[in-house]
């Protein structure tokens, strides 16, 4: 063995124990899950603690006569009911939305969706209170109801929102009918209408992206402790975004925010259903403060689907204009967005539509415009981002349904049709029509790897020849092939167009060396199962040389942790991952310095290696990361801080652009409507790879979810605005059996402004999977003339399908 | 409400315990004897997550009354690690094969897992995801979790296992 060879053995040696940036660490997280000891909400039981459940409403719109709570305060083991009577002197009946809305926290006047909080029963157990909430007498005068939102602007359609009925002027601008929120538009309209109007081939049609639910296996859930001797309140909850809560609790309960200890402990998942503040925190903390001790509300699953944060409900009229062979010349679209009952969408503050506008995915799309208006409904309130960045998953829809369209009305290849029209490499940073400015990305490499790695051309010939037999009556299986090639937008946000309630959406990192050379590192996220504990480590392993099992990653608790606007819409990685790298290095910086000063050389005269500084040329005089711990403690350089800490609060300077090539192939029985998925094919471009392991868990997940949302999951209602199937009994969820395997594979394009080059992953394979899947279905019928189906593709919507092409002879 | 008294083994410990004939038994796992690994995802019965092993069969406690399990042999995820402290080969599966995310349906997936191998000590793959049909996940997409107890399988068995590369 050369030296050389010595060398290089050496430091893969001190690499590896490192544990850093690339490998499939496996997770710190799970040696207590696997064994019971995760401490999620629920699990918390604290001395005196009482339990409040809700009444609610059994109409989707009713003027409420009368409520009587004394059948239900006399049953024992009730400690307290409270309506909104109890909350209007505390100003408390409503809270603020992220949207700009006020929403109920119990019912005043009017129940505006089924199952809206009408009161809150706080008893000594949850069973006593459950009994009691039956007990509350509540008289109701039904009111019709809206449910489609095509009719909340029709000149006689009932008034929902009684409180706000005079003010024509919402938060974002002017309402053009008592059930209007906000239209919401942008892109050049004049120009795109031009474009339009001189065609050769246009398409338009009606994609309707339907209502459903991210529906965590963990329910929303709370316990509030209000120490009336001191005046401070913890709050534990399911929090995606602890400290924005802290902010709420303090905005709307007048508390100072140093005496509010919010923690998110481990979270059961939240795909968005834990962003938004809801009736149950307010009504925990609310209970504490009165009765000065402990409450506990815990949603049941009914609850969870009907009542806290829904997605989706976009209705999307989405059209494009194209030459002959197949250049798609621009895009216009125009949103009706179902809201429910308020608007309560968990939105960056400025954006009321989200980032619909990345709707021109991943062409180069020059002429667009985009229009949303936002409406009310009897139905529950949210539209949160369920698994993706704030309206992705819909824009995406959109376009990627759009462009097979236009690939059918042209006769070209849809995979052809794409190509043709991607943002080329070189036109990185790219300017959308739209406003956006596209990071990186290598679309044609990824979308050719992907294509060959899939067979895509045999595929085609075999779905020919299918086609071919099932004209001929040989076969009754129809196979359609699946593509979608998304561009995500994750890592809100530039404080210049990102903000929630005011405050810009940076994120933080906090990292502090102990003297032995071991870490606690805090940040301003959440983890809800992304493995940040894993993660986060491995990012400071590499930046500083420390084994990443000698580090700690604490999130959740506002006292300890810095500020930052929590963890949802891909945003983790993009920022405080970005935050954790700046903080690592401000250490290493100070670390050079000691290091210098230890070896008695000057600063300039170092390198990094690994876990230690050097001096250049002579390698054996180096000072690793554990010595340089201990000496900015014991002997720092004179006129030096001693201590080895940093923090960063990270504003990102643009959004990230993750991408990836989708490709499904599906057979489905045409008597049954049963579609069964052959093969899918996921290969994503998430920039830098922190842990292949977890992107590949994050992938898998990911896929699982839009599977459910195109193949089946929806929160429907009936026309009283009943609420069909809130019950996993009726909510689909996939089992292990009915879902598809999953291939994954990735190209590696990495973000220029991000520090390490990471841009996020967790939503990738929800935003492309869904409509790769609507794709796959709509492509099997699309030779019958079947037209754009809308989703969800359940068997009896697939069997329907067959009835109305009269295939069922 | 009256109660009625229970006597049962949880994790090898005998226990007594008076609760209301209504009590289901995760609420008596959980809050009474502080086992609060079984987890409540949607009360229906549908997820899963509130399994244990009761009497050699996997349950769903949000589905059983405590006074149902007069007399029973309950094992819980508090029970499943190695006498010595490690995790058992299914926890140590769930772990080197990702086989989980949020850790929510964990403790029954798990408990499950470890009925369906006494059930059948070597199962396919499309044995194991019948197998686990009633456990939901939401984080996973369940190839990995397969994988999990496909490692647990071939470890068991002294069988060779392979992580497949992506």
């Amino acid at each position: 063995m050369n030296d050389q060879t010595k060398i290089d053995a050496d430091r893969a040696e001190r690499t590896e124990k490192l544990q850093g940036m690339g490998c499939k660490r496996k997770r710190v997280e799970d040696v207590r899950f696997t064994q019971g000891k995760g401490s999620y909400v629920d699990d918390l039981k604290l001395p005196g603690m009482l339990f409040g459940d809700f009444v609610r409403s059994p109409h989707a719109h009713a003027r409420i006569k009368s409520i009587d709570t004394s059948r239900a305060k006399a049953l024992p083991g009730v400690i307290a009911v409270l309506t909104a009577a109890d909350l209007k002197p505390l100003g408390l009946h409503y809270m603020p939305t992220l949207a700009g809305d006020v929403q109920a926290v119990l019912a005043e006047e009017k129940v505006l969706f089924q199952n809206q909080e009408v009161a809150f029963v706080i008893a000594k157990d949850r069973y006593i209170a459950s009994d009691a909430t039956e007990l509350v007498d509540v008289e109701y005068e039904a009111l019709p109801c809206i449910v489609d939102p095509f009719k909340s602007m029709l000149p006689d359609a009932p008034i929902l929102r009684e409180d706000i009925q005079d003010k024509m002027t919402g938060a974002h601008g002017p309402r053009k009918h008592p059930n209007h929120i906000f239209e919401w538009m942008i892109g050049d309209k004049e120009a795109t209408d031009a474009v339009f109007a001189n065609a050769d081939v246009t398409i338009k049609e009606m994609l309707v992206d339907h209502r459903t639910h991210p529906s965590p296996l963990e329910t929303c859930q709370s316990v509030a402790s209000f120490d009336k001797v001191k005046g401070e309140l913890t709050l534990w909850g399911t929090f995606q975004a602890p400290h924005v809560i802290r902010t709420v609790v303090s905005l709307i309960s007048g508390l100072p925010e140093h005496k509010i200890h919010v923690i998110a402990p481990d979270i059961g998942g939240g795909f968005g259903n834990k962003v938004g503040a809801y009736a149950g925190y307010v009504c925990s903390v609310v209970g504490s403060i009165v009765l000065g001790v402990p409450v506990k509300w815990v949603e049941d699953r009914m609850e969870n689907l009907s009542t806290t944060s829904f997605a989706r409900d976009y209705h999307m009229t989405t059209e494009l204009a194209a030459t002959k062979d197949g250049k798609i010349q621009a895009m216009r679209v125009h949103v009706l967005a179902d809201h429910g009952a308020f608007d309560a969408c968990a939105d960056p503050s400025k954006w009321p539509a989200g980032f619909m506008n990345i709707c021109t995915g991943s062409y180069d799309i020059p002429t667009a415009h985009l229009a949303v208006d936002g409406v009310y409904t009897n139905k529950a309130s949210g539209g949160v981002a369920y698994r993706c960045s704030f309206r992705v998953t819909e824009a995406v829809f959109a376009i990627e349904r759009a462009v097979e369209l236009l690939a059918q009305k042209l006769g070209m290849d849809a995979a052809e049709l794409r190509i043709k029209n991607f943002i080329k490499a070189e036109q990185f940073p790219y300017q959308s029509a739209l406003g956006w400015e596209y990071d990186s990305g290598d679309y044609h490499t990824a979308m050719k790897k992907a294509m060959d790695t899939i067979g895509y051309k045999e595929l085609r010939e075999e779905q020919a020849k299918k086609r071919e037999a099932f004209t001929r009556g040989e076969t009754r299986e129809l196979m359609g092939i699946g593509i979608s090639f998304f561009t995500e937008i994750v890592g809100a946000g530039p404080a210049k167009n990102c903000d929630i309630l005011g405050i810009a959406m940076f994120d933080s990192a906090e990292i502090r060396i102990h003297p032995t050379g071991s870490v606690i590192a805090r940040m301003g996220t959440k983890s809800q199962g992304q493995g940040h504990e894993t993660t986060y480590a491995q990012i400071i392993a590499t930046e500083i040389g420390i084994p990443a099992d000698d580090i700690m990653i604490e999130e959740g608790n506002t006292d300890t942790a810095p500020y930052g606007l929590g963890t949802y819409g891909s945003r983790s990685t993009p920022v405080a991952g970005a935050a954790t790298a700046v903080a690592a290095r401000k250490i290493k910086a100070k670390a050079q310095m000691i290091a210098a000063h230890m070896l008695e050389v000057h600063e300039g005269d170092l390198e990094w290696d690994v876990d230690r500084f050097r001096v250049k040329g002579l390698p054996e005089k180096c000072k690793t990361m554990k010595e340089i711990a201990w000496a900015a403690y014991n002997s720092p350089p004179p006129n030096m801080e001693p201590g080895l800490e940093a923090v960063n609060y990270y504003e990102p300077p643009n959004m990230t652009y993750p991408f990836g090539a989708y490709f499904c192939v599906m057979d489905i029985d045409v008597d049954t409507g049963v579609a069964k998925t052959r093969r899918f094919y996921a290969l994503d471009d998430c920039g830098t790879r922190i842990n292949p392991m977890i992107i590949e868990g994050q992938v898998h997940g990911g896929l699982t979810e839009a599977f459910a949302c195109a193949m089946g999951q929806e929160i429907r209602y009936d026309e009283q605005g009943n609420v069909m199937g809130a019950s996993f009994m009726d909510f689909f969820l996939p089992t292990a059996v009915e879902t598809p395997h999953w291939e994954t594979d990735h190209t590696v394009t990495p973000s220029p402004h991000h520090p390490i080059g990471a841009k996020g992953v967790g939503e990738s394979p929800h935003v492309g999977g869904v409509p790769c899947f609507s794709n796959a279905v709509n492509d099997a019928y699309a030779f019958l003339g079947a037209g754009h189906i809308q989703m969800p593709h359940d068997a009896w919507r697939l069997w329907k399908v067959g009835e109305k092409l009269n295939l069922h002879k | 409400m009256s109660k009625s008294h229970i006597e049962l083994t949880i994790n090898g410990n005998k226990v007594e315990a008076l609760v209301e004939p209504r009590t289901l038994l995760v609420h008596f796992l959980r809050e009474q004897q502080n086992l609060t690994g079984a987890h409540i995802g949607c009360d229906t019965g549908h997820c899963g997550a509130c399994t244990v092993d009761m009497d050699d069969m996997s349950v769903k406690s949000c589905m059983t009354f405590a006074v149902q399990a007069n007399g029973a042999n309950i094992t819980t995820i508090e029970g499943v690690a190695n006498a010595d402290g490690t995790l058992s080969v299914l926890q140590e599966g769930f772990r080197m094969m990702h086989g989980l995310q949020c850790g929510f349906c964990t403790p029954g997936m798990i408990l499950r897992a470890h009925r369906l191998l006494q059930e059948n000590p070597a199962p396919t793959e499309d044995e194991i995801r019948h197998g686990i049909s009633g456990n939901l996940c939401r984080c996973t997409g369940y190839v990995n979790i397969v994988k999990s107890i496909q490692y647990a399988v071939a470890k068991i068995n002294g069988t060779p296992f392979q992580e497949a590369a992506e």
